[in-house]
């Protein structure tokens, strides 16, 4: 089997994954550095992000500002320690974009223009248009590409990770485009793959976001953390999934039903303003918005369509010419995609599975509890999240804590160690394992796509936006029958030239993973907080449950959870306060 | 509208043929479905082998540019529908001018490696500290670059380039649009580092300004207009270089 060795290497090429990379290469640059991604690295997911990423940088800002945000918004579940480091940080990490040349919109005077975001109570979100992600991902690629220490595995899948003597010794990965199986050793790996929201049917994320990085390190018996957290982003075209950004309501955008009623005033966000108040209606924060829409379908006042019911965004009093320089990317996707034009038409929305807050278990440096091992961007969970992200916190989380992995992986690759020979013989029974399992099997009778789909269905009705023991229970019995069949998948395609039916099972017995690891962890929270809502027990409980939820899986296969402790600074729980005074004292809570 | 329609696929795996054909599949009409859903659903309920890339079906990762009906698309962005009318198969084929690897996915490293070549990244002799802020750009200064910033490297202006078509060498429409992108942007210094690279590419005098580029582009990035800003500039540097040696660089 062919072998190659490497000092740091990332698992992952979206801005997480190449923010790493140039940290560990310039941490020293005599180690060598490898970026193993699925896809070409300016294709990943990053791409898609819209509105922008927070900041502090305007006179009238405070970190402690975003911080409170942050953690209000997080449902209290944040560690306070890492969005302390978090704030203080992201401005910095926003800085050296820029001068790495991402092309930030500008004020008049040509300093960094912000804007106002969700849950954010000031106006500190750095925005290249709205293709801020895309953007900051280009940015990042191109300036890879002058370091000569970062070598690229472009198109190349990491199955599963080398792990002897209890530290992580590398990886085994397929080559796309020739089939061919290796072990590419490290001496610290960095998992960047981003989220999961393929465990779902409907979402904005791509084809390419199903969980492998997690999936990786539970396999490997590295918890998990919180995955019981899910986001569903309030404004979602129908259908496609495509996201509307934040931004639409930043600019002044509003939430209707089918009575042309603004519904987001009935459900204690607030009262309707003639301009956008921060903290304030439809600036308030995901989770609750994505809620107050399940509750309009209830009482019947949502329209329906072929893709289920829909309310309506209109950002039709905002004028051809802001939508036109602010929101150009909307109006482009609202155009080709759904054939609305928002200047003179309203768009159809409803919320869409967006983004994970929970993901692999790391301190504030990335590291997990698995020796030589990290994570960084939406896969871990630091957690600066807690129970529900504020919109535009993802880019500078993964600038931050890339970094941050970055550096640490590379100082704890300066050890000389060569991988163990048991690790290598590993990656030969991984090998043996794809050939007999998927390349040579022609008798299995599972189509990848059924069970795909069942899993979708079990994943929707069971751990959707509002939960209970039942739903749960059900999908987590239907996850198991449906890992069971995952045994006897058969294949159309046995070819080793670019086999994407291959790489669709792989991505599809990690996604298998994934959501028993998000029903079991939503099983055992028995509270709602944040994102994570159980009918069958209302209300947040802070006595038992101010707490992460760990999951692992034993050697033997079988699930343990466990809780572990919030870090509390400066900011004690108290109740989480949305509306027209975001200044009001907010009082301490149960 | 009709309730199914045809698909001519290109179909070639280089383990099994010696040359490629087309399969026809029959896949339903929905009106909001788009070639990439239709080759979604015959990868999925019909012919698991049927190989091609793609991702976030929202126009912003480049991965699905294909050939339909001989034209350069994103498969994301086109919708079937507009097909239906002509009462024929709709053909799909992998990027014109590009090497096939398998079925519709075709050879990427070489347009990498001409990315690269330009230098895109910021070049600045001052590396001025982080904790001295951001460097100064008003709007005007930003839109002078912005629209060559929108390049999501697709490859259909490749594809649609017929200088690309006769020589592979030719550096091409999305490169040097790249390359302007940092030129023109008021924080970069490194214009003549890109001159000496660009300078080599003999292919860059063949472009005759057929534009066919600009057109096909779905981001509206002209780089067509790139070529003619950097021929001109080359030009300028060329003469100075020969009438006032002292002054270029």
């Amino acid at each position: 089997m062919d072998i190659s060795y490497h000092d740091v290497l990332l698992v992952g090429g979206g801005g997480a994954g190449l923010r790493a990379a140039i940290a560990a290469a310039e941490t020293n640059p005599n180690l060598s550095v490898a970026v193993v991604s699925k896809v070409y690295p300016m294709r990943s997911h990053t791409v898609s992000a819209e509105g922008g990423a927070a900041g502090v940088i305007k006179p009238g800002d405070t970190l402690d500002d975003h911080a409170y945000d942050t953690i209000s918004g997080g449902d209290w579940l944040c560690d306070q320690d890492a969005v302390e480091i978090f704030v203080k940080e992201a401005p910095e990490e926003l800085l050296r974009l820029e001068h790495w040349g991402c092309p930030w919109s500008r004020d008049p005077d040509g300093r960094i223009a912000v804007r106002a975001f969700g849950g954010m109570k000031k106006m500190r979100t750095w925005f290249a248009d709205d293709k801020t992600g895309f953007h900051l991902l280009h940015t990042l690629f191109q300036t890879t590409l002058k370091y000569n220490a970062v070598t690229r595995y472009d198109e190349w899948f990491v199955t599963r990770l080398l792990v002897d003597e209890g530290r992580v010794q590398g990886v085994v990965a397929l080559q796309l485009m020739s089939g061919r199986i290796q072990a590419i050793t490290a001496k610290s790996v960095i998992l960047c793959t981003g989220g999961c929201g393929r465990v779902f049917p409907f979402t904005t994320n791509a084809s390419i976001k199903t969980g492998d990085g997690m999936a990786l390190a539970f396999q490997a018996g590295t918890p998990l953390k919180d995955m019981e957290f899910v986001q569903y982003h309030p404004t979602g075209l129908p259908f496609t999934g495509i996201l509307i950004t934040e931004a639409a309501r930043a600019e002044g955008g509003h939430l209707i039903n089918k009575n042309g009623y603004r519904y987001l005033q009935d459900y204690n966000l607030g009262t309707p303003t003639p301009q956008p108040v921060l903290r304030n209606m439809e600036l308030g924060p995901r989770d609750r918005l994505s809620q107050a829409f399940v509750k309009e379908v209830e009482k019947g006042h949502t329209t329906d369509t072929p893709y289920g019911p829909v309310v309506h965004l209109d950002l039709r009093h905002l004028g051809e010419k802001v939508i036109n320089t602010r929101l150009p990317f909307v109006r482009e996707l609202c155009l080709k995609y759904e054939n609305i034009d928002p200047i003179k038409e309203l768009i159809p929305v409803r919320p869409v599975i967006h983004y994970m807050m929970g993901g692999v278990h790391t301190d504030n440096n990335g590291a997990t509890p698995l020796a030589g091992l990290y994570a960084a961007g939406e896969v871990a969970c630091v957690s600066i999240n807690g129970a529900n992200r504020l919109g535009s916190n993802s880019l500078p989380e993964l600038l931050v804590f890339g970094a941050r992995a970055g550096r640490a992986a590379a100082l704890a690759a300066m050890e000389q160690r060569t991988p163990s020979e048991h690790a290598i013989s590993q990656a030969q029974d991984e090998k043996a394992r794809l050939e007999e399992q998927f390349l040579r099997k022609t008798a299995g009778r599972e189509r990848v796509a059924t069970i795909r789909s069942e899993m979708h269905q079990a994943m929707e009705s069971g751990a959707g936006i509002y939960r209970n023991q039942t739903s749960l229970e059900n999908a987590a019995d239907k996850l198991r029958e449906l890992r069971e069949r995952f045994r006897d998948i058969g294949l159309d395609d046995h070819s080793l030239t670019f086999n994407t039916e291959l790489l669709a099972a792989l991505e599809l017995s990690f996604m298998l993973d994934v959501g028993s690891a998000i029903v079991e962890s939503a099983l055992h929270r028995t509270e709602s907080r944040g994102a994570h809502q159980r009918t069958d027990f209302a209300g947040r409980d802070d006595q038992n449950f101010l707490a992460h939820t760990l999951i692992f899986r034993n050697p033997d296969g079988r699930i343990r959870l466990e809780k572990a402790p919030v870090v509390i600074t400066r900011w004690p729980p108290a109740e989480r306060v949305y509306g027209v005074k975001p200044d009001v004292k907010e009082v301490a809570a149960r | 509208m009709p309730e199914t329609i045809s698909l001519e696929v290109l179909r070639y795996s280089p383990e099994r043929d010696a040359e490629p054909s087309f399969q026809r599949y029959d896949v339903p009409l929905h009106k909001d479905w788009v070639v990439l859903d239709a080759l979604n659903y015959i990868k999925d309920k019909v012919d698991g082998s049927l190989t091609f890339r793609w991702s976030c079906r929202m126009g912003i990762c480049g991965s699905c540019g294909m050939m339909v009906n001989g034209e350069p698309k994103l498969t994301c962005a086109t919708f079937l529908s507009n097909y239906a009318k002509e009462n024929k198969p709709v053909r799909v084929q992998p990027l014109r001018y590009f090497p096939v690897i398998r079925d519709l996915v075709v050879e990427v490293t070489d347009f990498m490696t001409k990315l690269q070549s330009v230098k895109p990244w910021l070049i600045r002799g001052d590396g001025k500290p982080i904790s001295e802020g951001e460097y100064l750009q008003t709007p005007e200064q930003l839109d002078r670059y912005k629209q060559f910033s929108m390049c999501i490297n697709c490859m259909l202006c490749y594809a649609a380039c017929p200088v690309y078509g006769l020589d592979p060498v030719f550096i091409g429409p999305a490169a040097i649009a790249l390359a302007q992108r940092y030129n023109m942007d008021s924080r970069d210094e490194g214009a003549h580092e890109r001159m000496d690279v660009l300078a080599q590419h003999e292919g860059i005098w063949g472009c005759t300004f057929v534009g066919e580029c600009t057109k096909v582009c779905p981001k509206h990035v002209d780089p067509a207009g790139a070529i003619q800003q950097y021929k001109l500039t080359a030009t300028i540097e060329r003469f100075k270089s020969f009438l006032m040696p002292w002054a270029a660089k």
